[in-house]
C-alpha cells in the first residue's frame, strides 16, 4: 500500500481562463470580437464590417435626440391580458419575464425630443421586448404620440422594429394597425411630416401599417423588411427566394423605400430631411 | 348541391344517408314510407340545430372555410342585382382574388369590393384561393375613390385566409398596399360597411375592412393570425390549432362581446352552406339596415365616429390608476 495517494494529474476544469462576461461581443456577420465599450461608442455598429447590432429603444432615443431634451410620454403604460390568453405559457407570465429581462414595461418608448433645431415626436421600438410585437400598448402609445404631434404641429419619426402583431391580444392587436394608420391619416391631412425609419427586422402587421406610411421611408443597411416571413413564403409558393430577398437593399432596388442610411449618419440625415419638411410646423 | 360533411357533422351525414336509402326504397317498392321519411327529416333538422347551437371556435373555423359556403360572387348574385364588374388597379394587373364593381342593393347603388375564393382547383388557381396580391388592394382603393367621388356607399365582403405571401407580392409591396388602404379608408368621404362572410384572415382582411360598420356572419371568423399559425408558434405544432382558435377569441360572438365588431348576422340552421338563399337574405337585411343608419349622417359626424371607433380599441393599464382598475377604453 502506498503511503501517499497517487497524485491526480487531471486538469482543473472549474477554472477556465475567464473572459469577463458581457465585456466582449462577437460580430455575427464577420466574427470580429469587439470590446463592448468600443461597440457602444460606435453606436453598436461593427467597426470592421458595419454590421448593425440591435439597439434597445433607450439607446436609440439617446442616439437620435438631445438627451436632456427628451420628454417621455406614457412611460407607465403596460399591457393587460385582455383575452386571458393561455397557451404553452400565459401572456401575463410572458410579459413579466420580458419586463424583468429588459427593464421596459412594453415594447416602445415615445416622446418629444430635439434633433438639432427640430422638435419632433419620436418613437423607438425595442425588439428585445417580445420581438417588439404590437399589442394595445404599442398601438396606444404610438397613436397618442402621433395625435400629440398633430395638435402641437410636430413632425413624427418612428424607428420601427417588429415581429408584427402581438397574437396574445388577438384581434385587439390587429386593430392597432387601423388605429395607428388612422392617426397618421389625420397627421398627414394637416400637412405634417412623418419619417419612418426601418430597422432589423420590421415585418408583418407593423410593416402593413404605420411603418409603410412615411412621407419618407429610411432603412438601416441590411435590415430585414417584409410582410410575410420567408419560411411562410417558401412553404406557400414552393419557390426559391431571390438572393438578398426582403433586405433593405432589395426594397431600395425595387423602389419601395427612399434611402438606406448608416446608423452613424442617421441623425444628420434626419436633420437635413426635416429641414425640407418643416414648413408647416 | 352536394355538401361535403365536416367531421363533427357525421351524425347528420349518417342520417342523410339513411334518408336517401329510404327514399330509394320507397320509390322502388312503392311502399308508403312517408311517415318514416318525415321522421328522419325531422331528426336531421333536430340534430342539425343541436350540433350548430353549440359549436366551438375550431368548428366554426372549419365552417367558415367550407367550400360549399356562399362566396362573395354568390352573394352578389343572390343579395344584389346588376353587378357590373370593374377590372384592374391601373398599375400592374387585375387581381381575380379581389373582384369589385358596381352593384345595386334593394334599389340602392353601391360599390362592392370583395375577396373571392374558388370551389374547385381550376377556379382556386384563378382566384389564388382568395389571397389577394397588392394589385387587389390597390384596385379596391381605386374603386373606393370612385365611390367617394360619386357618393356611393362602399360594401366590402371579406373572405380571405390572408394577403398572399409570395415573392411578387413582396416585390410590389403588399405591406404598403394594405397600410395605404387603412390610412385612406380612415378619411374616405363616404360610408363603408364591411362584412366578414367567411374567413377574416389578419391584415389581408383588414386591408379592405376598416369601416363604419363591421358585420360578421355567425360562423365566420376574424383573427390576427390563423389558428394553425398561432399553434405553430405558441404550441410548437399546427395540430394544436383547436386550442389556438379558442384562445384567440376569433368567433363572431366573442368579437361582438369584445366590441370589436358591430353585429353578428345569423346563419340558417346548419350553416350558410346549407341554404345560400337564406344566408343571402340575412345579409341583405343587415346591409340595408346598416346603410340606412349611416346614409343620413353628416359627413363630419360619420368620419369622426369612424375615427373614434378604432381609436378606442385596445386595453392598457396605466400606473396612475389603481392597480385593480384597468383603463378600459371601450
Amino acid at each position: 500500500m502506498a503511503v501517499f495517494p497517487k497524485p491526480s494529474l487531471k486538469l482543473r476544469t472549474d477554472k477556465k481562463r475567464e473572459i469577463p462576461e458581457g465585456l466582449w461581443q462577437k460580430c455575427p456577420d464577420c466574427g470580429e470580437v469587439i470590446h463592448n465599450l468600443e461597440l457602444v461608442q460606435n453606436l453598436k455598429v461593427c467597426p470592421k464590417c458595419d454590421y448593425h447590432f440591435t439597439l434597445s429603444a433607450r439607446e436609440r432615443i439617446s442616439s437620435l435626440v438631445e438627451e436632456s431634451s427628451f420628454e417621455e410620454f406614457d412611460g407607465d403604460m403596460s399591457s393587460v391580458d385582455i383575452l386571458n390568453f393561455k397557451g404553452v405559457a400565459s401572456y401575463s407570465e410572458r410579459l413579466k419575464s420580458y419586463q424583468e429581462r429588459t427593464g421596459m414595461l412594453d415594447a416602445v418608448i415615445t416622446g418629444f425630443g430635439q434633433i438639432e433645431q427640430h422638435r419632433v415626436a419620436v418613437a423607438a421600438m425595442d425588439f428585445n421586448f417580445l420581438a417588439a410585437t404590437m399589442g394595445s400598448v404599442v398601438g396606444e402609445k404610438i397613436t397618442r404620440l402621433i395625435e400629440r404631434g398633430t395638435s402641437d404641429r410636430r413632425p413624427v419619426i418612428i424607428v420601427a422594429a417588429s415581429g408584427g402583431a402581438r397574437m396574445y391580444e388577438g384581434m385587439f392587436s390587429l386593430m392597432q394597425m387601423a388605429k395607428t394608420s388612422g392617426a397618421l391619416a389625420r397627421h398627414s391631412e394637416t400637412k405634417l411630416a412623418y419619417i419612418s425609419v426601418l430597422t432589423h427586422p420590421t415585418t408583418a402587421g407593423v410593416m402593413a401599417s404605420f411603418a409603410s406610411l412615411g412621407d419618407l421611408i429610411i432603412a438601416e443597411p441590411k435590415c430585414m423588411i417584409g410582410f410575410a416571413g420567408p419560411r411562410v413564403i417558401r412553404e406557400t409558393t414552393h419557390q426559391d427566394l431571390p438572393p438578398a430577398f426582403q433586405t433593405a437593399e432589395f426594397l431600395r432596388d425595387h423602389g419601395l423605400i427612399d434611402k438606406i442610411v448608416h446608423r452613424k449618419a442617421l441623425r444628420s440625415t434626419l436633420t437635413t430631411l426635416l429641414s425640407y419638411l418643416s414648413v408647416n410646423c | 348541391m352536394k355538401v361535403q360533411p365536416l367531421e363533427f357533422e357525421k351524425p347528420i351525414a349518417d342520417l342523410e344517408k339513411q334518408l336517401e336509402e329510404l327514399k330509394k326504397h320507397s320509390k322502388m317498392q312503392t311502399i308508403d314510407l312517408e311517415r318514416e321519411i318525415r321522421a328522419i327529416e325531422d331528426k336531421i333538422q333536430e340534430t342539425l340545430c343541436e350540433i350548430y347551437s353549440d359549436l366551438n371556435a375550431w368548428q366554426r373555423v372549419q365552417i367558415a372555410r367550407h367550400t360549399s359556403r356562399p362566396f362573395a360572387l354568390d352573394y352578389l348574385t343572390l343579395a344584389f342585382s346588376d353587378f357590373v364588374e370593374l377590372h384592374g388597379d391601373r398599375l400592374f394587373g387585375d387581381d381575380q382574388a379581389m373582384p369589385g364593381g358596381f352593384a345595386t342593393l334593394a334599389g340602392k347603388r353601391c360599390v362592392v369590393i370583395a375577396h373571392q375564393k374558388g370551389r374547385d382547383t381550376k377556379e382556386n388557381i384563378r382566384r389564388n384561393f382568395g389571397s389577394a396580391n397588392p394589385e387587389g388592394y390597390r384596385k379596391a382603393l381605386r374603386l373606393m375613390r370612385l365611390a367617394e367621388k360619386f357618393r356611393l356607399p362602399v360594401i366590402s365582403l371579406i373572405d380571405t385566409p390572408g394577403a398572399y405571401p409570395g415573392v411578387g407580392a413582396e416585390e410590389r409591396h403588399i405591406a404598403e398596399s394594405i397600410a395605404v388602404n387603412l390610412r385612406e379608408m380612415t378619411l374616405l368621404q363616404t360610408c363603408i360597411v364591411a362584412v366578414v362572410i367567411g374567413e377574416g384572415g389578419s391584415g389581408g382582411a383588414l386591408g379592405i375592412g376598416l369601416a363604419d360598420r363591421v358585420l360578421m356572419f355567425e360562423n365566420a371568423y376574424y383573427s390576427v393570425i390563423s389558428p394553425e399559425g398561432c399553434a405553430a408558434i405558441l404550441w410548437k405544432h399546427r395540430s394544436h390549432a383547436p386550442e389556438a382558435a379558442e384562445a384567440l377569441k376569433l368567433t363572431a360572438t366573442h368579437l361582438k362581446e369584445l366590441n370589436l365588431i358591430d353585429q353578428v348576422i345569423p346563419e340558417p340552421a346548419g350553416g350558410a352552406h346549407r341554404d345560400h338563399n337564406k344566408a343571402a337574405a340575412n345579409l341583405k337585411e343587415a346591409l340595408v339596415t346598416a346603410l340606412s343608419e349611416l346614409e343620413d349622417k353628416p359627413l363630419q359626424v360619420l368620419l369622426e365616429e369612424r375615427y373614434e371607433k378604432y381609436r378606442q380599441m385596445g386595453q392598457v393599464l396605466e400606473a396612475a390608476e389603481s392597480d385593480s382598475k384597468v383603463a378600459s377604453e371601450r
